[in-house]
């Protein structure tokens, strides 16, 4: 029964790849990624061999803690948990349980994050050969250790599913999870900065966690390379100890998630009026305006876009206080245009096959184009402003402040034609509707970045004016330079947006059947 | 390729030819079709039979690789947007736009076509009234069951008085309280002069409701006319079978017996 379910996992990923070669790509991308930080990672921990053997403990220890935290915390926020084997589907079967217990836990290490686990894992067997004794409790630290990431991973899917399965939790987990990253490089400088200042922190960290559940596994190896018997047998009790009392959890949540499957759809939204659709003028244009505001506020793939926009300022300016150059905080404005109005280079593939309502409603390429547009600029527009000249009350640099807006509002507009061009032909693979915006979409990554790459570089070619008139103003040229930008940035943003929203609105018009049959290939 | 222009009252939709290929597989394989004004007319036909393909190609939805669609004359693929005036479609398959409350989407899709502010208010209360959804128009599209998404779907359907309705299943996962409302909605809209086309696998449904039908399998027309005409005094379901064929006799699994 165990090789039955892994010959099913086996089997459901070969049919995967075999429903597109782009997919055989994706994997091969992602394979290689991971190959290197597996490289990386095994190269280090053999590496550490010649260490001493307190520095290798923290590493290792340290390295594994965050393994297991990693497992347990991912498909929590991310909702991209590895669903092909989902419990439920075996509901109808009755497997005896041990051997389902055995088989998803073996299963849940087929796959690349699984295997990449497993491989740099078993590395600290090497910087452990020190000796018989020690590579022997560095092997059972590291299959325990495995054991331990799969089975607390399957407890959070598990002990989650009512939750991540309503949709206001996915919703608000996706946005929520999506500060810390933006924030990545901040939090991380912040905390090296810290640990640096402190040292000894981590080795003691370390020594506090060989004796949680979180780390006892890893410390195997190097107590008994160190000597400590009589710890090392403690902390393999308390490492098998949690390995059994977590497979126990998980059990109990299986036979509970096998008998009451998931309900969705407790979260019920009302709201009386007609919201935004009451606001716009009672025109086709207004009338997309309205739903795209609706979904700017209410679909988190979005929002998550909303909400990196403030955000912004905050990483410049931490970019600014590392290297002391406060000037970089002027291009907020622009950067911020550029993001806003490049967003909706992908709304056609955002609507998904919800997309055959503007077909079937016969709505006009232009109408469509303009009410997209139109819904972006109605916050884009207030805060590229503010952004544009909030920065100056920081820097004084008030002779460049024409420049930047106009700068700013080239941007935005240009932005916006070649938007409203670029998603009246290509579709691009996003999320789909309801889908966490961190799930990897399915297809072609290839023409993503194609379409990402040639629409910046096409973007950059419109904007080159009003980039040259600012380069000359802070080479020097004087004012008059930022002066004549105020002026062209927005005629001629003005200029290819008009454009832009018509060349799309021809194109939209000849090709929507054939744009909503590229959007039903992966749905 | 000619074909002959029907005589006397123009058809409601004309299918003249109608071809798609999907890759290797021919998933409509010529289809002509004449949809009388003022008829309720049924397609049915087994699954993967091309009834979905077809009425996209009909609806302007997917472009046909041959042939063309007449609604009331006006040629779907030449003039798109007048023809698209005269439709109303409910889509089998697509998603909508479920993050606007159900009040919102059929909203959306009255302003989409150009209607009046006034008019979209007081259509999209009746419909949701008449469609059982008026305590859930507050709700949003995501959060409703199957089958008051369906209904949802319909009424963004018919809120511009169309003179002809696409229905693709529109009464799969519909309770039956809903779906006699709806018959009656469509019985009234017939008796008044509008057009309605169905496709369902539901025989008993078709034979009840419609009064032509059309039976479709492996892209191709196998019978059409009225209901009478093409049941020739069998019930529809047999005489479906019967045309379709694929009854497999019940030979073997002789084990199922052995329990």
């Amino acid at each position: 029964m165990v090789a039955d379910l892994l010959r099913l996992k086996l089997t459901l990923l070969r049919n995967g790849l075999r429903r597109s070669p782009w997919q055989l790509v994706g994997l091969a991308i992602g394979a290689l990624y991971a190959l290197g930080l597996v490289g990386t990672g095994i190269a280090g921990l053999v590496l550490l061999r010649h260490a001493d053997a307190a520095t290798a403990q923290t590493v290792v220890v340290l390295v594994g803690a965050a393994a297991i935290l990693g497992w347990a915390i991912v498909p929590i926020i991310a909702s991209a948990a590895d669903m092909t084997l989902d419990p439920a589907r075996f509901t109808t079967f009755a497997v005896p349980m041990p051997q389902l217990l055995a088989g998803l836990a073996l299963a849940g290490l087929i796959g690349i994050p699984g295997a990449a686990t497993s491989l740099v894992a078993l590395a600290t067997v090497a910087t452990w050969s020190r000796g018989i004794p020690a590579a022997a409790g560095a092997l059972a630290g590291a299959v325990l250790g495995v054991l331990t990431c799969v089975v607390v991973s399957k407890i959070a899917t598990a002990g989650t599913a009512g939750l991540a399965s309503s949709r206001r939790f996915k919703d608000a987990s996706a946005i929520a999870f999506l500060i810390p990253l933006v924030l990545m490089g901040p939090i991380l400088a912040g905390l090296t900065r810290g640990i640096a200042a402190s040292t000894g922190f981590l080795a003691e960290l370390a020594g506090i966690l060989a004796w949680t559940p979180a780390g006892a596994a890893w410390a195997l190896g190097g107590d008994l390379a160190a000597g400590n018997y009589w710890q090392g047998a403690l902390k393999f009790l308390i490492a098998a100890a949690t390995l059994a009392a977590l497979a126990w959890l998980w059990k109990l949540l299986l036979q509970r998630a096998l008998v009451t499957p998931p309900y969705a759809g407790t979260a019920k939204k009302k709201s009386s009026g007609l919201g935004f659709f009451g606001l716009v003028p009672a025109t086709p244009a207004g009338a997309v305006a309205a739903r795209s505001l609706s979904y700017w506020l209410r679909d988190p793939r979005y929002a998550g876009a909303l909400v990196v926009v403030p955000l912004l300022p905050v990483l410049l300016f931490f970019q600014a206080s590392q290297t002391g150059f406060y000037g970089i905080l002027q291009a907020v404005g622009p950067l911020t245009a550029f993001l806003l109005a490049w967003s909706i280079a992908s709304d056609v593939s955002y609507d998904s096959t919800a997309f055959a309502l503007h077909v079937s409603t016969g709505v006009r390429g232009v109408d469509d184009r303009l009410g997209r547009a139109a819904a972006c600029l109605v916050f884009a527009l207030p805060v590229v402003l503010v952004f544009s000249v909030a920065p100056m009350f920081l820097t004084g640099q008030w002779q460049l402040l024409p420049g930047i807006v106009g700068l700013s509002l080239g941007v935005l507009f240009s932005g916006l034609g070649l938007s409203s061009v670029v998603s009246a032909r290509y579709t691009v693979p996003v999320p789909l509707p309801g889908d966490s915006p961190f799930k990897k979409p399915p297809g072609n990554v290839a023409q993503t970045l194609a379409v990402q790459f040639g629409g910046m570089a096409v973007l950059l070619l419109l904007v080159s004016p009003e980039v040259l008139l600012v380069a000359l103003q802070l080479a020097g040229g004087g004012p008059v330079f930022g002066w004549a930008c105020l002026a062209l940035g927005p005629v001629l943003g003005l200029a290819l947006f008009a454009a832009g929203v018509r060349l799309g609105g021809r194109w939209f018009d000849a090709r929507s059947p054939e744009l909503l049959a590229q959007l039903a290939v992966n749905r | 390729m000619t074909f002959d222009q029907p005589s006397g009252p123009v058809p409601a939709l004309a299918l003249r030819g109608l071809a798609k290929r999907f890759g290797p597989k021919i998933a409509v394989d010529g289809i002509s079709l004449d949809v009388p004004a003022g008829s309720f007319y049924g397609i049915v036909g087994p699954n993967g039979a091309g009834k979905t393909t077809t009425l996209s190609m009909a609806t302007g939805l997917l472009r046909p690789d041959f042939g063309m669609a007449l609604v009331h004359g006006v040629d779907v693929w030449r003039r798109p947007l007048e023809a698209k005036k005269l439709m109303g479609i409910l889509p089998d398959g697509v998603r909508l736009f479920d993050r606007l409350t159900g009040a919102q989407l059929v909203s959306y899709a009255g302003l989409l076509r150009g209607m009046d502010r006034a008019v979209v208010a007081s259509r999209v209360a009746e419909l949701l009234a008449a469609l059982d959804l008026s305590q859930d128009a507050g709700t949003l599209v995501v959060d409703y069951s199957a089958g008051m998404t369906k209904k949802i779907a319909l009424a963004s359907a018919l809120i511009h008085a169309p003179r002809l309705l696409v229905l693709d299943e529109p009464f799969e996962s519909v309770d039956p309280v809903s779906a006699a409302n709806i018959r009656d909605i469509l019985d009234r809209y017939v008796a008044s002069g509008g057009t309605v086309i169905v496709s369902s696998h539901v025989m008993d449904l078709v034979q009840r409701m419609c009064d032509h039908v059309a039976v479709v399998a492996n892209g191709r027309v196998l019978a059409a006319g009225t209901v009478d005409e093409v049941r020739a005094g069998a019930s529809l379901e047999d005489r479906f079978v019967q045309l379709v064929g694929g009854r497999s006799h019940s030979e073997g699994l002789e084990w199922l017996r052995t329990f």
